[in-house]
């Protein structure tokens, strides 16, 4: 039997150590995986490496992570912030390495480790200091940069509902980044408002297939036994 | 002076937007640019998170935790509309699928080169989001912003000094003095706003400028 259940968000992470890479799924606050990111915290594990669209944006959690200086080095697009100055002082201080990655071509690398690519080229940030030193490749007479795939230790991402087997489906916005964190990474784990019974989820709406997901916690039960 | 408002240049650019048009706004002032498109024509509006056919800006009752734009403001969706995931929004605009992308600008230099997303300032924090995406992928690339600098210098100049985000990739830039056109040997001014000659423009921008008018 595929049981991918786990009952508790620091079960989920039971396994995450020092210096692990690891992807976190969310644009804004949808999508964030706010009660495994909490774990995270708990669990006091440090010199992270963490890929994400922004840097300690997005919600409580995630800012508590950059102030806890668990974050060696964080993989994004855009680091700045509305309504957060965590990462800017820890930037300004020296205290954080940034690699700062095209939003697209984050999005694609991804995608791309988790279709066993070995890169691609692409258009995005030709002839600027973005792709500084890149094997560049003039294809039909347009230039495009080489891009790596970018893997990962772990996902955490967070969905709508989910079952046992680790099927998915994300709500609006929320869904941004989830499903191609979860082809590339080793471990991927999963949060989702609801887990229904197997069978409930419309096959043909399934967003990630469970086949990508390794652990998967239903947040609302675990947070409603947090509060007892 | 007659110069434009941030309001009139958004109105200017939606004028510019044909029927059936798919359309990312950046954000700030190209984020207005929705508030003016003709209510005759059919756009849909496409948000670097993952959906196409976002609506207005949601209000009170309207606001879904789950439902926000490339700005991180809460919106709402408009019937038709679909969402999907990151690597595929992108696809979307590198692949040439959106029509129109409307972006700010630091600089814009003479060869439709685009600079937005850093300065040069030591303590600022670099980010650069989807503008690089946007830049090479929509097949037209258009730019809103004042003319001149605070110091009062002109952000149209013959090489950019910030870092580029996209080379020769502007196809026009709407301003409160006048409207450029780029692709040429020289920026094409297309309209003028301010009551001002174009040779006043043209010592005012400080390189050659043709007349499109």
């Amino acid at each position: 039997m595929i049981d991918k259940e786990v009952t508790t968000a620091d079960e989920a992470v039971a396994d995450v150590t020092d210096g692990a890479t690891i992807m976190v799924g969310g644009f804004g606050p949808p999508g964030q995986p706010t009660a495994l990111i909490e774990a995270l915290l708990r669990k006091g594990v440090r010199d992270l490496v963490i890929i994400n669209n922004n840097a300690g944006a997005g919600g409580a959690a995630i800012s508590d992570l950059f102030a806890a200086e668990r974050v060696r080095k964080v993989i994004c697009s855009f680091p700045k912030a509305i309504g957060s100055t965590v990462f800017d002082e820890l930037y300004l201080a020296g205290k954080i390495e940034l690699e700062l990655i095209p939003q697209g071509t984050l999005a694609e690398r991804i995608r791309a480790a988790g279709a066993g690519l070995g890169g691609f080229y692409t258009r995005t940030g030709v002839g600027t200091e973005l792709t500084e030193g890149r094997e560049v490749r003039r294809i039909d007479g347009v230039d495009y940069v080489f891009e790596a795939p970018l893997h990962a230790d772990f996902a955490l991402i967070r969905g709508h509902r989910g079952d046992r087997l680790g099927n998915m489906v994300y709500r609006k916005t929320g869904r941004n980044f989830g499903p191609i964190m979860a082809t590339a990474a080793a471990t991927v784990i999963a949060e989702v408002d609801q887990l229904v019974e197997r069978g409930e989820l419309d096959p043909e709406t399934i967003v990630t297939p469970g086949i990508y997901v390794d652990r998967i916690l239903d947040v609302t039960r675990h947070n409603e036994e947090a509060r007892r | 002076m007659t110069r434009l408002t941030r309001e009139q240049i958004a109105a200017r650019v939606a004028l510019d937007i044909p029927d059936g048009s798919y359309v990312n706004l950046g954000i700030g002032v190209p984020t207005l640019v929705a508030d003016f498109l003709p209510s005759d024509r059919e756009i849909i509006l496409h948000t670097e998170n993952g959906l196409l056919g976002m609506g207005g800006a949601a209000i009170g009752d309207e606001i879904d935790e789950d439902l926000i734009n490339a700005g991180k403001i809460y919106v709402t969706e408009t019937p038709g509309a679909s969402y999907f995931h990151h690597a595929d929004s992108f696809a979307m605009m590198r692949g040439g699928h959106i029509d129109v992308c409307v972006l700010g600008a630091y600089q814009v230099s003479q060869s439709g080169d685009l600079a937005n997303w850093r300065t040069n300032s030591p303590t600022a924090i670099p980010g650069v989001g989807g503008a690089m995406d946007l830049a090479v992928g929509a097949r037209k690339v258009y730019v809103v912003m004042e003319l001149l600098s605070k110091t009062g210098e002109s952000k149209i100049v013959s090489e950019c000094t910030y870092p580029l985000t996209g080379r020769a990739c502007i196809d026009r830039a709407y301003t409160d003095v006048a409207l450029f056109e780029f692709g040429g040997e020289r920026p094409l001014v297309r309209e003028i706003y301010d009551d001002i000659t174009l040779d006043e423009l043209i010592a005012q921008v400080g390189i050659p400028l043709d007349d499109g008018r």
